[in-house]
């Protein structure tokens, strides 16, 4: 499942993240990357763009890009 | 000031956005700061002054903030060029300040180890060291430092002004032993990846061979763009293909050895950071705890609340731009009236003159001036929400009304601040910083109804709408316009990034950084920026409209049309009051003569009608006049006449300008306001002279729509073009007064000729 598929509040560790588009790659240079624990903290009140907190930070980003972010589920 | 030698040192600080480094670069410069532009790119070039401990004078360059060196927006791509030494008269930095915020080491470092690979003297300062104490992060620089290759590593808080001796004196220390970075140790197949490349391009002379630093080839490698290898060296256009090989042979060797070549530059980078760190940062595990920030959060960004504390917050900053800054614009055109007043006597003889001074040299200078109030005003706020952390928020939450047609969140508020002036609302979209989406932004604030629309739409509604359609309907007529320019901007917006840019989805990675309380002096000296640029680099083109505007509704101004006005007024007068000419010229005379006498400034009733009526006879024979009567054809499908076309054309420079220049027409003076009674009367009484209509009123109701319509979609402000095309180029500046003058002439014509159709004409 991706990112945006979360729970609010919910955490999750990133499995596999394609880095094809320099879309991905600044996600990548934030340290978004395979292995690393996300929380989905907020969705915006239009549904779109969502919140995601990884490595002490918060990072706002549309569904779109969190879509190719895959991860598992913790708990 | 004495000029310092062009061979100073050039030290460059780079870091992050929102790591402080606009705060240190302040504290560090002391405000001796010059602000110019890249070449041939809008990128702002922030350079300051500072002093060593041992007196040696430096020259300190504030990069762009980035968290990458991956270049993808012309900011990025400024940084990495101007490390490499690849923009024209641009030195290489003789060492590089790397400002990391310590309260999110990791993501900082790997910046900093990107920066590395340029084998630069380099130093780290960790910044925000005060917020990092109070989490209880404790870091020891000493080791840091060993295990960077000996590089200083220095703590420093800029908001607080500390550290800033020992990074000055460590940098002393860094330009006389000129220490890299320790680089990273690549493995096997990255660093044989790069040998192919450095090599294949050496085999191929391509981009002069040798020269190509490791930090360039790693971006041909690394990036992810269309285009492998593409743009970043010079060279003949065959050499392109063998690059373009050599790259993807390249990426090839890293897949090889098991790694995806897009994503390995982050993930060995974050792992070789994350070793450096281990063990020299301690923190005391205050795990689990929200923070300030966390908590704000909760509210700030909720679904209801966040989003009616974002709408009162936006609300108040509009109010002010939109109306706190009428009070000190009232006091700067009380000043230039009183420059005006107290010169005048001196030109008493000379009326060209007078005029030119007054009407052309101080309105010219008054026409820019009057701009920097709402311009200091909205980069206050700005400034304000940028450095708290809250524009990020907003960008947030709003940020879904924006991206369908290629905008993001970001451009919120320059764009509601279009309402109150387009002037600092395009300035302000430097903090957009996809440049397409910024573009397409300063093409749309333009549509907004801007305050200087209003006294078109309070002459036209009251003179006209409310005597005839009741003040409900005079209320709707109202809020319409305000409407209108938002209507057609969708749809320009739609098709300005579909079909002229072609843009499909852009991305929108925001970070929402820790909220902070901003330093005035960060505030204060913004402002002064923005403004001191405004007048700087578009006061002199809006000077020179006005005043180009002012000498073609001035000449020829020949004494022949002023004695034909005067006779033609006094038959008139006689005809209608029964007094012989002889009479009206004698009470003139006595007018003139008690006028002398008294000292008195106002002139007898008589002596005003006729100056007046001699102002209309003027601007009707001026070159402006003329051209408006010759093009009045062109206006004739929206049923305007010719003073309505004069009124348009010298309204081009400033829409606001259509109230007066309709006064001077119908011989009221200069000084009729929008809510002159004898200006609504005089037009409600103005009737076609001649032709098909001859004898019908002029301003019925679809012609008052059409001009309405007209103002608030034309182009009429040479401010705004002036600073489009500083900000965007002159391109673009054209195409929106193609663009807009051409939808506002479509929008008239299809009022007035509804409006006949329906058979309110």
């Amino acid at each position: 499942m991706d990112i945006s598929s979360l729970k609010v509040g919910q955490r999750a560790r990133v499995v596999h993240l394609h880095a094809s588009q320099p879309a991905e790659q600044r996600l990548m240079a934030l340290g978004l990357m395979p292995g690393v624990i996300v929380r989905l903290a907020r969705v915006a009140p239009l549904g779109d763009p969502i919140a995601i907190e990884f490595r002490g930070q918060c990072v706002s980003m549309r569904k779109r890009e969190a879509g190719v972010v895959e991860v598992e589920p913790l708990g | 000031m004495a000029k310092a030698p062009s061979r100073a040192p050039l030290v460059a600080l780079i870091g992050n956005p929102n790591a402080g480094k606009s705060t240190l670069f302040n504290a560090l410069t002391g405000l001796r700061q010059r602000i110019g532009n890249y070449p041939g790119v809008t990128v702002e070039r922030k350079s300051g002054w500072m002093t060593l401990p041992d007196g040696e004078r430096v020259e300190v360059l504030d990069l762009p903030g980035l968290y990458s060196l991956a270049a993808s927006s012309p900011d990025e791509r400024i940084v990495i060029d101007t490390l490499c030494g690849r923009i024209g008269a641009e030195r290489i930095p003789d060492a590089v300040v790397c400002v990391v915020d310590c309260t999110n080491l990791l993501r900082n470092l790997f910046l900093a180890s990107q920066v590395a690979e340029l084998g630069i003297p380099m130093m780290l300062v960790l910044n925000q060291a005060d917020v990092a104490r109070k989490r209880g992060v404790e870091i020891d620089t000493g080791r840091f430092s060993e295990r960077l290759g000996g590089i200083p590593v220095v703590p420093a808080s800029a908001w607080h002004g500390e550290g800033i001796a020992s990074l000055k004196g460590a940098l002393a220390g860094v330009l006389e032993k000129r220490t890299p970075m320790r680089r990273i140790l690549w493995n096997e197949g990255v660093a044989e990846a790069l040998r192919i490349l450095r090599e294949g391009l050496m085999r191929e002379k391509d981009g002069g061979a040798a020269a190509v630093p490791d930090a360039m080839l790693q971006r041909m490698i690394f990036d992810a763009t269309p285009d492998p290898g593409g743009g970043w060296l010079d060279g003949p256009a065959q050499a392109h293909t063998g690059r373009r090989r050599l790259v993807l042979a390249a990426r090839e060797r890293i897949r090889h050895a098991g790694l995806n070549p897009f994503a390995a530059e982050a993930v060995l980078h974050y792992e070789r950071m994350g070793a450096v760190i281990e063990g020299i940062v301690v923190e005391r595990a205050k795990e689990g705890g929200h923070t300030f920030s966390q908590r704000l959060d909760e509210v700030l960004l909720s679904r209801i609340l966040g989003t009616a504390i974002l709408l009162v917050a936006m609300a108040g900053m509009f109010a002010s731009v939109f109306w706190l800054a009428e009070i000190p614009k009232g006091w700067l055109e009380t000043l230039f009236a009183g420059i005006g007043a107290g010169i005048e006597p001196w030109m008493e003889e000379m009326p060209a003159l007078r005029s030119l001074v007054i009407e052309g040299v101080i309105g010219g200078v008054g026409a820019f001036m009057s701009f920097l109030p709402q311009i200091l005003i909205l980069f206050f706020f700005i400034t304000l929400l940028e450095n708290t952390g809250y524009m990020a928020r907003a960008a947030f939450l709003m940020d879904r009304l924006f991206s369908w047609c290629g905008l993001n969140g970001k451009c919120f508020v320059p764009m509601l601040s279009g309402y109150a002036c387009a002037v600092p609302s395009v300035l302000a979209t430097r903090t957009i910083e996809d440049p397409r989406a910024r573009v397409i932004t300063i093409f749309l604030i333009p549509f907004m109804s801007c305050s200087a629309r209003l006294p078109v739409y309070t002459l036209m509604t009251t003179a006209f709408v409310v005597p005839q359609a009741g003040a409900f309907k005079g209320a709707m007529v109202m809020v319409g316009m305000y409407l209108v320019g938002l209507v057609v901007a969708i749809p320009v917006a739609w098709v300005l990034t579909r079909v002229v840019l072609r843009i499909r989805v852009r991305s929108f990675v925001l970070e929402l950084p820790r909220y902070q309380i901003p330093r005035a002096r960060d505030v204060l000296w913004r402002m002064w920026q923005a403004g001191a640029e405004f007048v700087k680099r578009a006061g002199t083109i809006i000077f020179a409209i006005t005043v180009i505007v002012w000498a073609l509704l001035y000449f020829p101004h020949t004494t022949e049309t002023a004695v034909t006005t005067r006779k033609v007024f006094i038959e008139e007068l006689s005809g209608s009051t029964g007094k012989t000419p002889g009479q009206i010229e004698a009470a003139l005379a006595e007018e003139s003569a008690t006028a002398r006498q008294d000292g008195a400034t106002e002139a007898g009733p008589l002596t005003k009608a006729l100056e007046h009526r001699v102002s209309a006879a003027h601007i009707e024979d001026s070159y402006l006049g003329r051209f408006g009567k010759a093009v009045q054809p062109v206006f004739a499908p929206a049923g305007f006449d010719w003073k309505i076309t004069v009124g348009v054309l010298a309204s081009f420079p400033a829409r606001e300008v259509i109230v007066s220049t309709l006064g001077i027409t119908y011989s009221l003076g200069a000084e009729a306001g929008a809510d002159s009674d004898a200006l609504h009367a005089a037009m409600a009484k103005s009737t076609w002279k001649s032709g098909p209509r001859a004898g019908a009123p002029i301003f019925t109701i679809p012609v008052v729509m059409g001009i309405m319509v007209f103002f608030a979609l034309c182009s009429q402000c040479g401010a705004t073009l002036a600073v489009i095309a500083k900000e965007a180029g002159w391109r673009w500046a054209a195409a929106s007064f193609v663009c807009m003058t051409t939808l506002a002439w479509l929008a008239a014509v299809a009022c007035y000729q509804a409006g006949r159709l329906l058979g309110c004409a």
